[in-house]
């Protein structure tokens, strides 16, 4: 059961902590949680058919095709991101303001709340296909023993979404001159770390080189099974071996994006 | 001519990596101990004889791929420095264990 419990988590922590950041970083966004909502129930029909699928999508592409699958998931997820930073810099102090006066609507908000979906929506689509399979696995095999690896999921699921809650709760009390910073530096970081695992996943099909494999391991100092490595993996991108290539990603994602943050973000000349 | 042709246009693949074979039966890999050259890339096949889905999960050549009931998957490692180079089945890890040996 403590195994099961310990595989569920880590999935669905990696989903939750997404969740508990971009629900924060979108909170001046009218509607924002019912879009949450909507997106994690369309990741969670998606996650189905995914898993339904696994053998389909595996063997397309002579045997990567799951390999680019999630690469494209993953790359659409840093597209999202990226567009809702760039967004959040040109809209921040506008949402700042409206924060405090709810029922504000903010001028194109609805695209706003679009990505918000997509990229809840892929976070559990992600995660949740391999909890899917997972968890059908257990219930259709024959071993015995079911209900209490499925009492593990289930506590596994519930302390996944606790951490990520915690996230969120724990982002809200963050002073708000502060608030977009902050939000905008972890969605920062988890573009880049996405971006660092599409180029994992490519790397696996063959599809990129690996430069230098690994570059560093740490696994020794912070290994990504114990509880801080995955938390820095979902949130920052941690890999204690990365290859090469994995960091020329991380580090273009975190430059382009930023870059961009900056570039819209520049004050307006008013006119005297 | 045709055929020349055929054949130049598979002598590149020729220089592709080589296969191996693991196989999950009963939640257990055979063979155990897989042993393959270091130095050149390496296209592992991996087939799933159970009936339930098996995650083949290993940290040390940071490779991590989600196998269905009677599938089989593809995953490309190295080029390998000698040594060893275990991973587990996720899905079911107190039984699927091993290990890859580069010499």
């Amino acid at each position: 059961m403590f195994g099961t419990a310990i595989i569920v988590f880590r999935e669905v922590l990696e989903a939750s902590l997404i969740i508990g950041i971009l629900a924060a970083a979108t909170r001046g966004v009218p509607n924002s949680k019912r879009w949450v909502i909507a997106g994690v129930l369309a990741g969670l029909a998606g996650s189905g058919l995914v898993a339904a699928f696994t053998d389909a999508i595996g063997s397309l592409a002579s045997g990567i095709g799951q390999e680019i699958f999630n690469a494209i998931v993953l790359g659409i997820a840093v597209l999202m991101l990226a567009w809702h930073n760039i967004w959040m810099s040109s809209h921040g102090a506008a949402l700042a303001a409206s924060a405090k006066s709810a029922g504000r609507n903010i001028a194109d908000g609805s695209s706003e709340r679009s990505v918000l979906l997509v990229i809840v929506g892929i976070a559990v689509l992600r995660e949740g296909s391999e909890t899917v399979l997972f968890l059908y696995g257990i219930a259709a095999s024959n071993d015995g023993g079911q209900s209490s690896m499925m009492l593990g999921g289930l506590v596994g699921m519930l302390a996944g979404i606790a951490v990520g809650y915690m996230l969120y709760a724990g982002l809200l009390r963050v002073p708000m001159r502060w608030f977009f910073a902050a939000t905008g530096i972890l969605v920062l970081l988890l573009a880049a770390g996405m971006a660092s695992q599409a180029a994992h996943f490519l790397i696996q099909a063959d599809l990129l080189p690996s430069l230098a494999a690994p570059l560093w391991d740490t696994s020794a100092v912070l290994p990504e099974s114990g509880l801080p490595g995955m938390l820095l993996h979902s949130l920052i991108g941690y890999d204690s071996r990365p290859a090469g290539m994995q960091i020329v990603f991380y580090l273009t994602a975190l430059v382009s994006i930023f870059t961009g943050m900056k570039l819209v973000a520049r004050p307006r000349q008013t006119s005297i | 001519m045709k055929h020349i042709l055929l054949i130049a246009l598979l002598l590149p693949f020729s220089a592709c990596a080589a296969d191996y074979m693991l196989t999950i039966k009963d939640h257990q890999f055979q063979p155990a101990e897989l042993t393959v050259p270091s130095g050149t890339k390496i296209k592992l096949q991996i087939e799933n004889q159970d009936a339930s889905p098996e995650e083949f999960d290993s940290h040390p050549l940071n490779r991590e791929k989600v196998i269905s009931g009677h599938g089989s998957a593809t995953i490309y490692i190295g080029p390998l420095s000698p040594g060893r180079y275990t991973y587990t089945g996720e899905f079911h890890e107190a039984t699927a264990q091993g290990a890859i040996i580069a010499q």
